[in-house]
């Protein structure tokens, strides 16, 4: 009986201890990228919670949003997956000027929605791997209102740490776009041109 | 009194009723609906025109008057007391649900909004950082094993789907007040709720106005973002078009072979 509580004593005293080195060791390769994508989402939404605390006038806000954006998410291959498949008859040149015209369209559309946040603030949670990308987990403190979780999907396949994807209470922020650049392809009859267009004077 | 005791017994033996339901049914939560099933697509666009309409003609309107007419603070109150009005039948889904630790927290919740919180006007559980856990009789029917159905868009209420639309027909029956409270006092609930509706409409205009009035397809739009919240709450991970995580560009394959390896 004594026998088993002190090994059992010192298997957790073991486990504990072992534990306690890999927080000090150096981590390994995935910890690292863990590391990584939290560092990216905690420099992003530092920054947005200065945005948010600063306030300040709409245009204004809407350039930070612009900036934030350029800097931190990979805008080139959200913009491709919102044509989808469609993207595949896209020129190098059409594909170009449909990046920077996305990247202006959520900037207007979700910088506007920066106003609601002010006074609110985001809080990093965890980081996990999925797959070949990581999910940093944040909640978002906004006034009046219970908190709520945002979820940023990072990954490092453009060459540099970047998120690819914003996940509020469920919905995707890519998929959300995904679905309004398909109908506004729709309406423009599959014309990506018109769509450029479109999309130049939306959000 | 007499009166009383006998509309809460029917109340429980409805309820026993519904239990017999829910064991009957395999009692594992169905598996998480992907992608979009949406078979009356033309009559639910019809339906949402005419949401649309409602909302920009009266919702719209006078939500936004409601919000600018009453100072934030009595539209937060009039929010509170509807909130808390509706908890017992939140703590009824928890238990149908065996979640008794939901159950436990909207209950406290409930006792210390109505007491000091005076009736339910302020919200003093949640300032002490115990948050509600929500769910309503959709979400007990989808533990029941009940799979999502077809979507549908509703007249005023807009998206749901099937099992949806038939948890918020019974939810209209599972708040315990409505059968103890007497004849005024049993209508405050009600009609806090339409009052909190409209300040919710006025608050979050911007919000609701982007997806309803902004949107190149707001039909669409309307279904994908109910469809991955509601998936969401139910704690599956498939959003509306599919998986994100599994397939985030789509036809495309993998979201970095296409663009970078190429």
């Amino acid at each position: 009986m004594t026998t088993r509580i002190s090994n059992e004593l010192t298997r957790r005293a073991l486990l504990m201890t072992g534990s306690a080195f890999a927080l000090l060791s150096p981590a390994p390769a995935v910890a690292l990228t863990n590391a990584a994508a939290r560092g990216l989402v905690d420099d992003l939404v530092g920054e947005i919670n200065r945005v948010i605390a600063r306030g300040g006038s709409l245009p204004g806000m809407i350039r930070d949003f612009e900036k934030i954006f350029a800097r931190y998410a990979d805008v080139a291959i959200i913009a491709r997956s919102t044509l989808g498949p469609d993207a595949r008859r896209a020129s190098p040149a059409q594909m170009r000027a449909f990046v920077e015209a996305f990247r202006g369209y959520i900037a207007r559309k979700y910088g506007k929605r920066f106003q609601e946040f002010v006074g609110g603030r985001i809080e990093v949670q965890g980081v996990r791997q999925v797959k070949t990308w990581h999910e940093v987990i944040s909640t978002a403190y906004l006034r009046g209102e219970a908190p709520f979780e945002v979820k940023f999907l990072v990954s490092d396949r453009s060459g540099r740490n970047l998120f690819f994807d914003m996940v509020i209470e469920g919905i995707s922020m890519r998929l959300s776009e995904k679905t309004e650049i398909g109908a506004m392809l729709d309406a423009n009859r599959g014309d990506i041109d018109r769509l450029i267009a479109d999309l130049r004077r939306a959000g | 009194m007499r009166v009383m005791s006998t509309s809460i017994k029917s109340y429980a033996a409805r309820f026993v009723l519904l239990g017999a339901v829910g064991a009957m049914t395999a009692c594992s939560p169905a598996p998480p609906a992907t992608g979009i099933n949406d078979p009356w697509e033309a009559s639910n666009r019809r339906m949402h025109a005419f949401n649309k309409s409602v909302d920009r003609n009266i919702l719209g309107p006078a939500g936004g008057s409601y919000v600018t007419v009453l100072p934030e603070p009595v539209v937060t109150t009039v929010g509170n007391f509807a909130g808390n009005l509706a908890t017992p039948s939140v703590v009824v889904n928890n238990v149908l649900q065996a979640d008794a630790r939901g159950a436990f927290t909207n209950s406290f919740r409930f006792v210390l909004n109505t007491t000091l919180g005076m009736g339910g006007l302020f919200d003093v559980a949640t300032m002490a950082g115990i948050n509600e856990v929500e769910t309503d009789f959709g979400e007990t029917l989808h533990v029941w094993g009940a799979g999502e159905g077809n979507y549908v868009e509703l007249p005023v209420l807009g998206p749901s789907t099937e099992r949806d639309a038939v948890g918020r027909i019974v939810d209209l029956f599972t708040n315990p007040l409505g059968y103890v409270l007497s004849e005024p006092e049993k209508y405050a609930g009600p009609v806090a709720s339409v009052a909190k509706r409209l300040g919710d409409r006025g608050r979050y205009s911007q919000t609701v106005g982007s997806v309803l009035h902004e949107s190149a397809d707001s039909y669409a739009q309307g279904r994908s973002t109910y469809l991955q919240n509601r998936r969401y709450q139910l704690g599956g991970g498939a959003a509306a078009t599919g998986d994100p995580y599994d397939d985030p560009y789509a036809a495309t394959g993998d979201p970095y072979d296409d663009p970078y390896l190429q």
